[in-house]
């Protein structure tokens, strides 16, 4: 039993940490949504000579050959600055995917993405809408009867906005006559795994977000001065700020737990991802809900960089699978006949089989 | 990262499950607040002792197994498991216990900890004061020295098992001119030293869990001050961090109640869904409880790899004492007209021991060190926000 990350693993955070607060600032990102694309090419080009594109993209095809669980905690930094560019995408759900699906697509499109050359991007039915659909040099689109691999020129693409003016959201839709790659279970396989790697994603970046918020929170507590002292001296003030210390707290560990349920295709991984989801987006919207408030009418205005974070985390809480899909995975799971609860299921397996049963 | 458990550590799970399905008894016993119910405890104490379970933490020579955190949580997970007796000895166990390890003298360590480890001396908690509550350095109780002993005068008050317990550990001023958390020494008092006068306060549920301890010109030997004089401040936050760490609530007991919770809505569905708050709570109960289990591996494994355990340790005690409030309370809206039934009731079938439960869970947010307190020290040891 050892679940802390390797040393490697907290260097490798660290310094994507340092990149990333340097290059990808608040003014950076508003500079991005004036733009047409909304995407910076640059950026992805760094990015990309980081090794971070091709992170979970195998050795053989050009990239890390890391896994869900050495990413994890690469996604919350990309939360911590809400970065706009793809990358929890590309590494999470998009080169995953491709990996699972192996064959010529898998030969054709990894290398392209471990050098930062090629963008793919992934829909799911359960999503509505495809995120950076426009820049994509291939989709690959869940539909009912199956998966789809289709180039931009196949596809047209209506715009949608989003609150979170970095998410750049498409409507997609394609002509009859293509035939899906994959069907039936086979189908079904890449669909679950993939809508686990796209939810275990969003709540590693619900994770840094809240972070950050809290961060902002508390540094503008200690400046704002009202009846002669910081509001951060106020208890009430306090208190707000506490109460997200303790969600966040304990959203950490079972985000965790999913990466590596994840990356190890553990039988509970499903419920694994589900719990991480729902207690990382609630952390981070009681860190939106709680950090507009500390900072008063300032955090109702577009002029301060608090809204940044809020929209990502308000946004992010209901994709990949929302609220009432993710509570009711886990209460199928829990309120099934047969499944283990209480003391001792966590980790499996917890209980030697049979044998040792006292009751 | 490997959440798998060791063939040791499975071994070890498979030697305690064994042990208990020999050895826990079969009924519940009474209450450790009634004189029966404490002396069924502290023999029950014994016996965990004698198969040198009592606490698997410590080392070898004061009766423990020189175990690991993560055998720790295995053995509180198969305790709670099949629902063994609470530990009447948990202020000294689980709190004075580790302080000793660090603070105590060689001497105090073989005096004490092996009548601990086997319940011959149960111990009570001697912190609060009339006026030190949440302001606990406004302790004003006073310990003089004179010659080789201290002179105890003073009240305390809330102290947890104080009535039938044998020592009694706490804070006393020794410097009259001291003022907060200066001039405090911590110290170890034998309850039935002559001046000492335990007053029982019965609990919400009637019996006396707590009581007030007036001093009056107490002699107590100086070999019982624990740490040096004037340092109980730090001795005593010491025992806090242990406290509202990791040591006092482990996850096992929530998630038993999570479980029962979870046994508890499905029998009653038909009528429980009726308010659709509750479906809600019952999934929030078990994704809490989990992941406190969660978090609290990844720290016992942090701890394990010399890691230490900081003011977010803050946010545990309010973590499991709301857990359990919001359990008990959706436990209590899924019974509905029965839920305030005594068990003994007679129409109280199938309403177990939840109100037991609920009541208790209602101290869970003060004790310790209120949830409020616990708020402050998060905002500006763990967020740095201003004083």
């Amino acid at each position: 039993m050892d679940f802390t990350f390797t040393q490697d693993q907290l260097l490798f955070q660290s310094s994507v940490r340092d990149f990333l607060t340097a290059e990808v600032t608040p003014e950076r990102i508003r500079a991005g949504w004036d733009t047409a694309s909304g995407r910076d090419p640059g950026l992805w080009h760094q990015l990309a000579e980081l090794g971070l594109t091709g992170i979970t993209v195998p050795e053989e095809f050009g990239g890390l050959g890391m896994s869900e669980l050495d990413f994890v905690l690469l996604a919350q930094e990309c939360g911590y600055v809400a970065l706009p560019e793809p990358l929890v995408h590309t590494a999470l759900v998009a080169a995953p995917l491709l990996r699972q699906i192996g064959g010529e697509l898998a030969g054709s499109w990894l290398p392209g993405i471990a050098a930062g050359e090629a963008k793919v991007v992934v829909g799911l039915q359960q999503n509505l809408l495809v995120e950076d659909a426009h820049i994509a040099d291939l989709l690959l689109l869940q539909r009912e009867e199956g998966w789809y691999a289709l180039a931009p020129g196949q596809v047209e693409l209506r715009h949608n906005e989003s609150v979170d003016p970095s998410r750049r959201l498409y409507a997609v839709e394609f002509a009859g006559g293509a035939q899906p790659f994959a069907t039936g279970d086979k189908a079904a396989e890449l669909t679950a795994a993939t809508l686990d790697r796209g939810a275990l994603g969003c709540a590693a970046q619900a994770l840094g977000l809240a972070q950050r918020m809290v961060e902002m929170a508390v540094a503008y507590s200690g400046d704002r001065r009202q009846f002669g002292k910081p509001i951060g001296s106020f208890q009430a003030v306090k208190h707000l700020m506490a109460n997200v210390a303790v969600r966040l707290e304990y959203a950490k560990a079972p985000v965790h737990r999913a990466a590596y349920s994840v990356a190890n295709g553990e039988p509970v991984a499903a419920r694994a991802v589900s719990h991480a989801k729902l207690m990382a987006c609630e952390a981070a919207n009681l860190a939106a809900k709680n950090s507009i408030q500390v900072h008063g009418a300032m955090g109702y205005t577009w002029e301060v960089d608090l809204h940044i974070f809020m929209k990502k985390a308000w946004a992010l809480a209901n994709a990949w699978g929302d609220t009432a899909f993710h509570k009711a995975r886990i209460a199928a799971d829990i309120f099934a006949d047969g499944t283990a609860l209480g003391a001792g299921t966590t980790f499996a397996p917890a209980v030697p089989d049979g044998e040792l049963n006292p009751n | 990262m490997d959440l798998a458990y060791t063939p040791k550590q499975q071994a070890f799970r498979a030697e305690i499950r064994q042990w208990l399905a020999a050895n826990a008894p079969a009924q519940p016993l009474q209450s450790f607040d009634t004189a029966e119910g404490f002396a069924q405890h502290r023999l029950w104490e014994a016996k965990l002792n004698e198969g040198r379970w009592g606490m698997v933490t410590w080392p070898e020579e004061f009766g423990g197994r020189g175990c690991d955190l993560i055998d720790w949580l295995i053995f509180e997970e198969e305790y709670y498991r099949v629902r063994a007796p609470l530990r009447v000895n948990q202020n000294g166990i689980f709190l004075l216990g580790p302080t000793l390890m660090e603070y105590g003298t060689p001497e105090q360590k073989a005096r004490i900890l092996p009548k601990m480890a086997c319940g011959e001396e149960v111990w009570a908690q001697g912190w609060s004061e009339p006026n030190a509550g949440s302001d606990m350095a406004a302790i004003r109780a006073r310990a003089d020295l004179r010659g080789d002993k201290y002179i105890l005068n003073g009240q305390k008050i809330w102290s947890t098992r104080a009535v039938w317990a044998d020592w009694l550990f706490g804070m006393f001023r020794t410097d009259p001119a001291s003022e907060r958390h200066r001039g405090l020494t911590f110290i170890l008092v034998p309850l039935d030293t002559p001046g000492i006068t335990v007053r029982p306060i019965p609990q919400l549920d009637g019996l006396p869990g707590f009581a007030e301890v007036f001093f009056d010109d107490v002699e107590v030997a100086v070999e019982n001050r624990l740490g040096e004089e004037g340092a109980g401040w730090q001795v005593a936050m010491a025992t806090a961090g242990f406290e509202r760490g990791l040591m006092l609530r482990s996850p096992a007991r929530f998630q038993e109640t999570a479980r029962r919770l979870v046994e508890l809505y499905r029998a009653n569905r038909a009528s429980a869904d009726g308010d659709p708050a509750v479906k809600d709570a019952v999934i929030r109960a078990w994704l809490d409880a989990e992941s406190y289990c969660l978090a609290t591996y990844q720290t016992a494994c942090r701890l394990g790899q010399g890691g230490k355990i900081g003011a977010e340790s803050s946010t545990n005690k309010i973590f499991w004492s709301e857990l359990d409030q919001n359990m008990h309370a959706t436990a209590m809206s899924i019974l509905g007209a029965r839920a305030e039934l005594l068990p003994r009731a007679p129409d109280a079938a199938g309403v177990g021991t939840w109100l037991d439960g609920w009541l208790f869970a209602q101290s869970g947010p003060i004790y310790a060190g209120t949830n409020e307190i616990q708020r402050n020290i998060i905002a500006e040891r763990m967020l740095g926000m201003p004083r």
